[in-house]
């Protein structure tokens, strides 16, 4: 077995009980993933069941109105179940099938993943249990009913901070208890190999696509692609194909929550340092004795503490760039993208829009910028009225 | 001093207790009331903010140690202060990041100063070791490793290059008590033995005396965490004598199997 390095990040620092379960997923990967029949059957129900390949779309008034680079937006917004989650999910949960188990467990943050993979079980037939830290089970609580209404059952996790790192906790707790017929469908590039590289190969699609678009509609390749980081499964989705191509920009926008000099930040890349947790080798907010800082970010989904050990690698060797974007701005991006463009996107994905908006107007008129836009913003909605101060509830 | 002493006269009886819950001075007076009650071996534990091996009696500890302030350089001086006045060998149990973050080499070489004779890690498993196996192997601090219900095929690899024990993990799942152990310790210890001459000590769900003499009976010695820690939960600063007595009812379980 392969012990799943990006330089110096990744591995697997994970208990004993577990290694087999990990080493058992990767023969299965690596059985599967040229498997012609497999393929095609995940192939079949990325396009007929999620609705892919979602658009490239020429965001012309934003492009008009911000006066630089020619805009695209990928619209990952408009898969079944709103996000790109689903990509990675129906990829997990179909090997997990072929690998004969019959219950899927996940960690959610803003319930976008957790909803996924309710969706994938449904369609399945299999047991589905989410962890979801109670804080953002109050803060999404439309999307908890979401995945009861679709049969799985949902466990509020009260440890730590009650946020993303802790429901993270708890479902590899869950797994050590019960591996036989259970496989954790990992929502991020991140913790143990092999999980950063199967998610991202199931997210790959989504940089695959935006290259055959963008070829087709401008005869040449973006010059910039943004996405938002948290764990950073969408960023590396769409940046993966072009890590060849390097005179494409990537840049992957992180969440600074308040600032990146103020303690409620969750700006990884900018404020973390090397260090070893949830299975991987990476960089994460921690203080000076290796505790695990409890991050914010107005968005649940961006609310970690980590990231993704190939981002981590992608940063040492320059390949891509990381920005952190406050809560203030993805707000305002957020709003933004609303009225100009008549497209609500998830405040997660308003963190790329955010940074977008700086940068396009310093870009030329031929060039072009691709915003991954991960996840529609319904669910956001109540919170950033609040935010605005609009009392209103979901 | 070594951990391989703990193993010599009798079944070893190793005891897990989280440094600074309720506070750094009661961790002090436990080591020593624990030794006195009859442990072989302690196992400290540094706490750390995300221990995801851990069920909630021992999250719970290190929630109060870190709230309390406890850092790994206060443990250290801990254990400076109290080393002198113990006989038996001691080993840290934390995460990665504790010692990762310290600097490994400088967490090793401070363990050795202050008189530590191992580390347990149960987040770094055999594939992840060596960056912090060589370390303590030159400091001559044993690095030792664990086995579980579902290391099957690996526990050769394992226990071959085992240092002062293997730690057999008796469940799935977290640290915790439980009613009834179902893994086939017998067959996890004799796989074990096979392939080393270092002993199995057994872990994870233990918590009366009855259980802790099953398991002595089939293995070089038995380690008991969650029970303890709960006790020191329930009566804080004044949970030396409760320690105390348990500490010896377990004693006494393990010693009637002579």
């Amino acid at each position: 077995m392969s012990n799943g390095k990006f330089g110096i990040h990744g591995g697997q620092y994970i208990p004993e009980t577990l290694m087999n379960a990990v080493n058992e997923l990767e023969k299965a990967y690596n059985k599967y993933k040229n498997d012609p029949e497999f393929n095609a059957e995940l192939t079949t129900l990325l396009n007929e069941y999620a609705g892919r390949p979602s658009l490239l779309y020429y965001a012309e008034k934003m492009t008009k109105d911000l006066g630089g680079a020619k805009i695209y937006l990928k619209r990952e917004d408009l898969n079944h179940t709103g996000s790109h989650k689903i990509n990675n999910v129906l990829g997990q949960v179909l090997l997990a099938k072929k690998m004969g188990k019959t219950r899927v467990i996940a960690e959610t943050g803003a319930g976008q993943h957790g909803v996924a993979t309710a969706t994938a079980a449904a369609l399945f037939g299999m047991e589905c249990e989410v962890f979801m830290g109670e804080e953002d089970t109050k803060r999404q609580a439309l999307n908890v009913y979401r995945m009861k209404l679709l049969g799985a059952k949902v466990h509020p996790v009260s440890s730590g901070t009650a946020t993303l790192k802790d429901a993270v906790s708890e479902t590899m707790r869950e797994w050590t208890s019960r591996i036989d017929d259970t496989h954790y469908v990992l929502g991020s590039v991140m913790g143990p190999h092999p999980f950063p590289t199967i998610v991202r190969d199931f997210q790959a699609v989504i940089s695959k696509e935006i290259k055959q678009q963008c070829l087709e509609k401008e005869g040449k390749l973006p010059d910039a692609v943004l996405a938002c980081v948290g764990g950073g499964s969408n960023a590396m989705g769409a940046f993966y194909h072009f890590i060849e191509n390097k005179g494409v920009r990537l840049i992957g926008c992180e969440a600074a929550g308040k600032g990146i000099n103020t303690f409620e930040t969750a700006a990884t890349v900018s404020v973390g340092k090397l260090g070893i947790f949830h299975g991987m080798k990476s960089y994460f907010c921690q203080d000076e004795y290796g505790q695990i800082a409890p991050v914010y970010s107005i968005s649940a989904g961006l609310d970690y503490p980590g990231v993704g050990p190939e981002h981590a690698h992608l940063h040492d060797i320059g390949r891509a760039e990381y920005v952190p974007v406050t809560d203030d701005e993805a707000v305002t991006a957020f709003e933004y993208l609303s009225r100009v463009e008549g497209i609500i996107p998830a405040i997660e994905s308003s963190h790329a829009v955010a940074h977008a908006i700086k940068l396009a107007p310093t870009m030329d008129k031929e060039q072009i910028m691709v915003i991954n836009i991960s996840g529609r913003g319904d669910k956001d909605v109540a919170a950033i009225a609040r935010y605005r101060g609009e009392n209103i509830t979901e | 001093m070594k951990v391989a002493d703990a193993f010599k006269n009798r079944k070893a009886f190793i005891s897990f207790i989280t440094c600074g819950d309720p506070d750094l001075e009661t961790t002090e007076e436990l080591l020593l009331t624990m030794e006195q009650g009859g442990v072989d071996l302690i196992e400290l534990g540094i706490p750390f903010s995300d221990p995801t091996a851990e069920g909630p009696v021992i999250q719970g500890a290190s929630l109060r140690a870190l709230s309390n302030g406890v850092t790994t350089d206060k443990v250290f001086d801990m254990v400076r202060r109290v080393r002198p006045k113990l006989n038996i060998p001691l080993v840290f149990m934390t995460y990665a990041n504790v010692v990762f973050s310290y600097g490994i080499e400088r967490f090793v070489s401070t363990c050795a100063e202050v008189g530590m004779n191992g580390i347990i890690l149960p987040d770094v498993p055999f594939e992840e070791r060596e960056e912090f196996s060589a370390v303590c192997d030159r400091f001559n601090i044993d690095f030792i490793p664990l086995i579980a219900p579902t290391s099957d095929d690996r526990i050769s690899m394992i226990a071959k290059n085992a240092k002062g024990f293997v730690y057999c993990v008796s469940s799935l799942g977290v640290t915790g008590t439980r009613d009834s152990i179902t893994t086939d310790i017998g067959e996890m210890v004799n796989t074990v033995r096979e392939n080393t001459d270092v002993p199995a000590a057994v872990g994870f769900g233990i918590s009366t005396p009855q259980q802790a003499a099953d398991i002595a009976k089939v293995s070089d010695g038995i380690i008991i965490g969650s029970a303890i820690v709960r006790l020191i939960a329930k009566y804080g600063r004044s949970c030396a004598k409760y320690v105390y007595d348990y500490v010896v009812s377990i004693r006494s379980a393990l010693d009637e199997l002579k």
